[in-house]
């Protein structure tokens, strides 16, 4: 399987760019969940 | 698959994004805030706890939405890519493969539900995976591609929104937040009829039965303004009984009027030709979507008066 490096490069920025996507809703989703403890907890 | 052939390319978290439908999740947003910040009690009566569990709550109703729309345009892609309109979305345009489509949508339709049973109470989990199948099974699989009347009972789907909103609140179903739905559910057949009105062709060409298409133009007129009409008394009826103050009477009778009077306006003309700019049509379904803002905001500024004293 060969890509050319457009594709390549291409597919790595989208590649990248759904990563720090995920990482950023991740870590929001852990903050929710906290806050929402303290919430039910208080 | 050959040497040369490349692999596809993986869909850009933007065209995720795009699958839950932004635009239209913008009114829902709004509608269920509206609901949660009209309701007559909070979540919980500490402000900073509110907060969370109130913004927990709309992106509940938020990430359920978008899952249910994620769920339609899966559902739909082969039709979507025979409309001007739908043809660029992720999957018709090739950059998504429909699996991740399905799955993304099933993933935040889930999550959503189990997020809201969890943090605010389940009667308002049950009523949100309501309308998420309602949108997604109802609407989209069921009722859209057999009847005209699609559009009248599907309009329930994007009706929930402020019941949700105010049962969170709340924790019961009371008269206040059906009534709430039955606004949204009155608007939504002149607001879409008026957007099919003026991209009619694109509707037919994929065959979907929408009420221009099989009843034809001057029957639809018709009810558009009929459900403009009963929406006239339907919009007050929160201040009739007592669930609002005038405020919110009073501008939901002067708006409600102007929907009436713009749906006249479509409901009596004929199309001049082929080439009529549908001026009357267009002007209506923007005012739709300026009304619904404005009359929900109506609600919420009249309660903050009655909490202000």
């Amino acid at each position: 399987m060969t890509e050319t490096p457009d594709a390549d490069s291409q597919r790595k920025r989208i590649q990248r760019s759904r990563s720090i996507a995920m990482a950023l809703i991740l870590a929001a989703f852990v903050v929710l969940v906290y806050a929402i403890s303290i919430a039910k907890m208080t | 698959m050959s040497q040369t052939q490349a692999l596809p390319l993986p869909a850009d978290w933007r065209d995720f994004f795009a699958l839950t439908k932004p635009r239209v999740m913008s009114l829902v947003i709004f509608t269920g805030l509206c609901g949660l910040l009209a309701a007559p009690e909070p979540i919980n009566p500490v402000p900073v706890l509110n907060a969370i569990l109130g913004f927990t709550a709309i992106l509940c109703i938020a990430l359920g939405a978008g899952g249910a729309a994620a769920l339609n345009m899966w559902w739909e892609a082969d039709l979507d890519a025979g409309m001007k309109r739908t043809a660029a979305r992720p999957i018709p345009a090739g950059r998504m493969d429909p699996v991740a489509a399905r799955d993304f949508g099933v993933m935040l339709s889930v999550l959503s539900v189990l997020l809201m049973g969890l943090a605010i109470g389940w009667l308002t989990a049950v009523i949100l995976a309501v309308s998420i199948l309602y949108y997604a099974v109802v609407y989209t699989i069921w009722l859209k591609p057999r009847t005209p009347q699609n559009i009248v009972i599907g309009g329930g789907a994007g009706a929930f929104p402020p019941l949700i909103g105010w049962v969170a609140a709340t924790g019961e179903i009371t008269a206040m937040p059906v009534l709430l739905f039955a606004i949204i559910f009155m608007w939504t057949p002149p607001h879409f009829w008026a957007l099919a009105l003026f991209v009619q062709s694109d509707y037919a060409k994929v065959g979907i039965p929408m009420m221009p298409v099989v009843a034809g133009e001057k029957s639809t007129r018709r009810q558009i303004l009929a459900y403009a009409l009963l929406l006239l008394p339907l919009s007050a009826a929160p201040w009739w009984i007592g669930g609002t103050g005038a405020l919110y009477g009073i501008t939901a009778l002067v708006l409600s009027a102007l929907f009436a009077m713009l749906s006249l306006r479509v409901g009596i003309r004929q199309r001049s030709g082929p080439d009529d700019p549908m001026i009357e049509e267009r002007q209506l379904f923007k005012y739709s979507i300026v009304y619904l803002f404005a009359i929900f905001a109506a609600l919420v500024a009249d309660r903050w008066l009655l909490v202000q004293g």
